[in-house]
């Protein structure tokens, strides 16, 4: 097994475009697990956590977005300014895992491992996040929603990587919320992610669907019959929890059950609209 | 003894925090597990299983395995020299299946292959291609029950059919309740994992095994008929064990690993992994009871009627004892006259189920306290007033007619349980951490709702049946060191700690060095069923008693006195009616005094058919309170506090205690709300941490305990064992707590979230 360390984003570019099976390694705390649990034996690595351009954020004012290296960590959207300016993406690091794991873990990893599962994509979904893929050819920019087509699959090229995830300083409130078996380091069963600017909503569901799910029949009929500056009464509140659990495909596992899976995203949904207006 | 101890206890002496020789190396990670073992020279042994739950055997060909470079030798059923068997109670386990024989168990060990690099045993397992008729699994109970399953082992399906039928069956109650309970199969989940270390003598005829295990002994009487050897060359020493609770009770690889090093001459270890781990060593049995309780209207138990079905697995491992454990505790720690049960251990194609912390009444208790809770609704009384109402005192019978001559303070402890204060309500806006959902923030203040619920317990203490597992130890002089050896399996509960404590208190010394634990001296039984502390204290005190004697003997002797009058006070040999006094550690600085003593507990009996019989040695008892707050739309919950008073005898080292009963709840916890490994037909489907899930520091509650000491006569120390009642009833106790909340009835443990709000 041969582990490139490279600095650069044009060295990563450089050893994918050599080598396009080699594996990338960020935090490890996906791969490490298939490599020790499950048997993986990748022959050459790419490990990128030393390329300081992937490990910053930025914001640019103009355009009011805000851009993550693929390899900034958890525990740095946690807390800080970045948590200050995605309170829903923070909430949503703050689930992932142990302490241990979010110093380690990336949002790289996770567009990576893309699982229905994985806690950052939610964010991603409902906030329209825009993917920047780099590869041989160069830069290119995927909607989130075209980017994670399946269960652990992504539209990555082979010798393309994540360079960074852009998403937009909206206006308003957002929020995540996801249920596990356990009150902390659990794999989530359901989850949610949802954000209220002044004339919509737009919510995400985790865990209910081979891909993300965005709830669009609930978000356009919230939009047209209700007024966003005003608490929803509880008939919206029934009414848009009952479109959002019709907008999930869940399936029953030995996690938990589909019948389950698709009350809570509606009680969270309904939950994470209430909260908004608090 | 007739010294009156006026000063406090010496430090590092019984009835203090004596703090534990091997506890500043686990803390810094310095201490050696069985896992860290390693020897020159030494191989890497890995264990072929089967996928299948049921299947035949129709061919295995290692031709393929054998090419592999670095692989040393390959073993199968046909190189095991002797029985071809295991088992503690009998012996229906293979050590390997055999072609043309039977896998009654996903994860049945076929082969095991010893090579230079784990690597390599990896790669020469997936080399070696085995043949199957593949069967459909039996995994229900009842078909094996009614006989309509196909046999799966020569012995049968059933393992044990025990009833228990006393008193006047014509009583009935003027309220009745019953109900249907499950409990499902949870595992240890022993943090450090199986893992053995084997040495062959040079000349090839016997072996030295470095292992982690709850009894050395019993393993090296079970290794060495599978060796064909006799027990003299097969040398067990204790590896460093991170937890046992059961899990080590079993054969695991001891054997397999003994094989290997026989066969190359070369030192081999195997080392499991956690998903390997949870198919190599049994879990807690799953259980279908019902219960039916009859009452006066006024809420006492005049009669219980009950049926338990234990699914035991693949093979036997402790499943009868495990049984008779459910069966005779039907009735938990109440007075009841009158009952009929009938109890099922059986055999399926399921993981095979032993002993785990509880053994079989964790299962009983968790139907006999849902029922105390709804005959306390049927009636119109408090829960806690219909336990003390029925509570057991010492001298009671129990259903097998057995007397209960232990100390019984089971009103003590409700009582001391129901003082302890609850703690305050939720705040307003409340920390995410600290409400169900946590780190998920599913919840907000005004989706909480507060449950308060109970259990009480009464636990067996030792082994039963007619069981005599005593103890031994040795205490030893030499050169004015004092050395204590026992063969007690130190697994985490502090029994290192506790002989020095004996050794300091009996015979006024500070220093106490422990030898090696191995089978260089007699059986201390097995660490488990809360007896070591009984037992292994016995037998450590008895040891260092004889040594004291001589001791005091020597010094009468010297100074012409009566030894009737000479006794240890702290660090001196005092003169209790004169002025003589002289340090120990003067005058042991040359004696050699070499004393091994075993302890017994009184005898038992064995069931009649009705169930009738003095069984058990000792009993225990604790109450429990939780305190949950539930989200009963999502149904997830947090246990906010657990109140408990334990009935532990005496108090030997308070910070021990309180860990065990800290752990113990932690576990009972698991139990209550999330710890399952999920079994589909017979195949497990969590086999990891990231499913099979533990309590973490979130999901733990505050727990505030009290011990009520009355000091036991019958026990060597006054102490009664601590390990397994703190997570007994506190399942039940969680359980009732989220029915007070949410009104649900909820028949099964773990309490799924789906069982809450569907
Ligand atoms: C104990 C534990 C608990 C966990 N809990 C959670 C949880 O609660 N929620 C959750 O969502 N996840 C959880 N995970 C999974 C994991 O932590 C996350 O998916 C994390 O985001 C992975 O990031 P990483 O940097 O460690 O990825 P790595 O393991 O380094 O990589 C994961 C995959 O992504 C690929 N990859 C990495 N970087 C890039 C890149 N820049 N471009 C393209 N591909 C890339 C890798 O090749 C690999 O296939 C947990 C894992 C563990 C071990």
């Amino acid at each position: 097994m041969s582990v490139a360390i490279p600095t650069s984003v044009g060295e990563v570019v450089d050893l994918l475009s050599r080598n396009p099976q080699a594996t990338l390694l960020a935090g490890g705390t996906d791969l490490m697990v298939e490599v020790n649990l499950h048997g993986r034996r990748p022959a050459d690595v790419v490990a990128l956590n030393r390329v300081s351009e992937l490990r910053s954020w930025s914001v640019d004012s103009s355009r009011r977005t805000i851009t993550i290296g693929s390899g900034v960590p958890y525990a740095e959207m946690e807390t800080g300014e970045l948590a200050r300016l995605l309170p829903a993406l923070a909430e949503a690091a703050r689930t992932v895992g142990s302490p241990q794991i979010r110093a380690a873990g990336t949002l790289g990893g996770n567009l990576g491992t893309c699982s229905p599962a994985g806690d950052g994509l939610p964010v991603l979904a409902a906030l329209d996040a825009v993917i920047d893929v780099v590869g041989p050819n160069g830069a290119r920019q995927i909607r989130f929603a075209d980017f994670m087509v399946g269960v652990k699959r992504n539209a990555l090229q082979p010798s393309e990587f994540v360079r960074s995830v852009t998403l937009p300083l909206v206006e308003g409130w957002q929020g995540y919320a996801k249920v596990g078996t356990r009150n902390a380091m659990v794999i989530a069963t359901a989850s949610v992610c949802l954000v209220r600017t002044n004339d919509r909503v737009a919510v995400a569901l985790g865990a209910v669907g081979p891909t993300i799910i965005r709830a669009t029949d609930a978000e356009t009929w919230l939009a047209a019959n209700h007024t966003m500056s005003s608490r929803p009464n509880t008939d919206t509140l029934a009414e848009f929890a009952r479109l959002v659990r019709d907008a999930s495909r869940p399936i029953d596992d030995h996690r938990s059950t589909a019948a389950y899976r698709r009350h809570a995203v509606g009680v969270l949904a309904q939950r994470l609209l209430t909260r908004s207006y608090s | 003894m007739n010294v009156s101890v006026v000063s406090p206890p010496r430090s590092g002496t019984l009835g203090t925090n004596a703090s534990r020789p091997d506890g500043v190396a686990k803390v810094q990670g310095g201490f050696a597990f069985s896992s860290d073992m390693w020897a020159e020279n030494m191989l890497w042994g890995a264990t072929l299983r089967s996928p299948h739950p049921f299947a035949r055997i129709v061919s295995i060909d290692v031709s393929a395995a054998w090419k592999i470079n670095g692989v040393e030798v390959i073993v199968t059923a046909d190189d095991v020299p002797g029985l071809n068997a295991y088992g503690l109670i009998v012996q229906d386990q293979p050590v390997f299946a055999k072609v043309g024989d039977l896998v009654r168990y996903s994860g049945e060990p076929i082969a095991a292959v010893a090579a230079d690099h784990p690597e390599t045993c990896k790669r020469a397992l997936e080399a070696i291609k085995v043949e199957y008729e593949v069967f459909n699994p039996v995994v229900d109970p009842e078909e094996c029950i009614a006989g309509r399953a196909p046999e799966i082992h020569p012995h049968g399906n059933v393992y044990r059919h025990q009833r228990i039928v006393t008193g006047d069956l014509s009583v009935e109650g003027d309220v009745v309740v019953e109900g249907d309970y499950e409990i499902g199969m949870q595992d240890q989940a022993f943090l450090g994992l199986e893992a053995a270390l084997a040495i062959p003598d040079s000349g090839g005829d016997g072996v030295e095994l470095y292992i982690a295990t709850q009894w050395l002994h019993e393993d090296r009487k079970q290794i060495a008929a599978c060796l064909g050897l006799p027990e003299e060359k097969v040398r067990l020493v204790l590896g460093g064990v991170g937890g046992a609770f059961g899990a080590r009770e079993d054969i695991s690889l001891q054997v397999h690993t003994c094989l290997l090093a026989l066969r190359t001459g070369r030192p081999v270890r195997i080392a499991y992994g956690r998903e390997e781990s949870f198919y190599g060593h049994v879990h807690r049995h799953p259980a279908r009871i019902w219960m039916r309780h009859h009452a006066t209207r006024d809420g006492r138990i005049v009669k219980i009627e009950s049926r338990m079905v234990f699914d035991g697995g693949a093979y036997c491992s402790t499943s009868p004892a495990v049984l008779i454990n459910g069966i005779t505790h039907t009735q938990g720690p109440y007075k009841c006259d009158n009952a009929v049960v009938d109890g099922y251990a059986v055999r399926t194609n399921n993981p095979p189920c032993g002993a785990m912390r509880g053994f079989g009444v964790v299962q009983a208790c968790y139907a006999h306290e849902s029922q105390m809770d709804k005959l306390a609704a049927a009636c119109g009384i408090d829960p806690v007033e219909i336990r003390l109402l029925n509570a057991m005192e010492t001298g009671d019978k129990l259903i097998t007619g057995q007397v209960v001559n232990s100390v019984a303070p089971v009103e003590e402890c409700i009582r001391a349980t129901a003082a302890i204060p609850l703690p305050p309500d939720l705040e307003s806006d409340p920390d995410f951490r600290d409400i169900p959902g946590g780190s998920g923030r599913t919840a907000d203040r005004s989706h909480i709702r507060r449950g308060i619920g109970w259990g009480v317990s009464i636990k067996n203490l030792m082994y039963s049946e007619g069981f005599d597992d005593y103890s031994t130890a040795r205490c030893r002089i030499s050169n004015g060191v004092v050395s204590v050896k026992f063969a007690t399996a130190e697994v985490g509960q502090g029994f290192v700690m506790l002989a020095q404590q004996i050794a300091r208190t009996v015979l006024g010394v500070d220093e106490v060095l422990l030898d090696t634990i191995d089978t260089q001296v007699g059986s201390a039984g097995s660490t488990s069923a809360s007896r070591q502390t009984w037992m292994s204290g016995g037998a450590v005190n008895a040891a260092c008693v004889a040594v004291r004697d001589k001791v005091l003997a020597h010094v009468a002797q010297y100074h012409d006195m009566d030894v009737a009058n000479l006794a240890v006070d702290g660090t001196d040999i005092v003169d209790t009616r004169g002025s003589f006094r002289v340090a120990v550690a003067d005058v042991i600085s040359h004696l050699d005094i070499d004393e091994t003593a075993e302890y017994h507990h009184p005898p038992t009996e064995d069931l009649d058919e009705n169930g009738q019989g003095n069984c058990h040695v000792a009993f225990a008892f604790v109450a429990h309170r939780a305190v949950v707050d539930v989200d009963p739309e999502l149904g997830l919950v947090k246990v906010v506090q657990v109140a408990t008073a334990q009935d532990v005898g005496r108090v030997l080292n308070p910070l021990s205690c309180v860990g065990q009963v800290e752990g113990g709840i932690a576990q009972g916890l698991g139990l209550a709300v999330m710890e399952e490994i999920v079994v589909t037909n017979g195949k497990v489907r969590n086999p990891s941490f990231t499913d099979y899930l533990l309590p973490t520091f979130l999901d733990a509650p505050d727990v505030e305990a009290v011990f009520i000491e009355e000091f036991e006569p019958k026990s060597p120390l006054g102490a009664k064992g601590v390990g397994e009642p703190p997570c007994i009833s506190v399942t039940p106790a969680i359980a009732n707590a989220i029915r007070n909340a949410t009104g649900r009835e909820l028949p099964r443990v773990p309490i799924r979230p789906y069982d809450v709000c569907l």
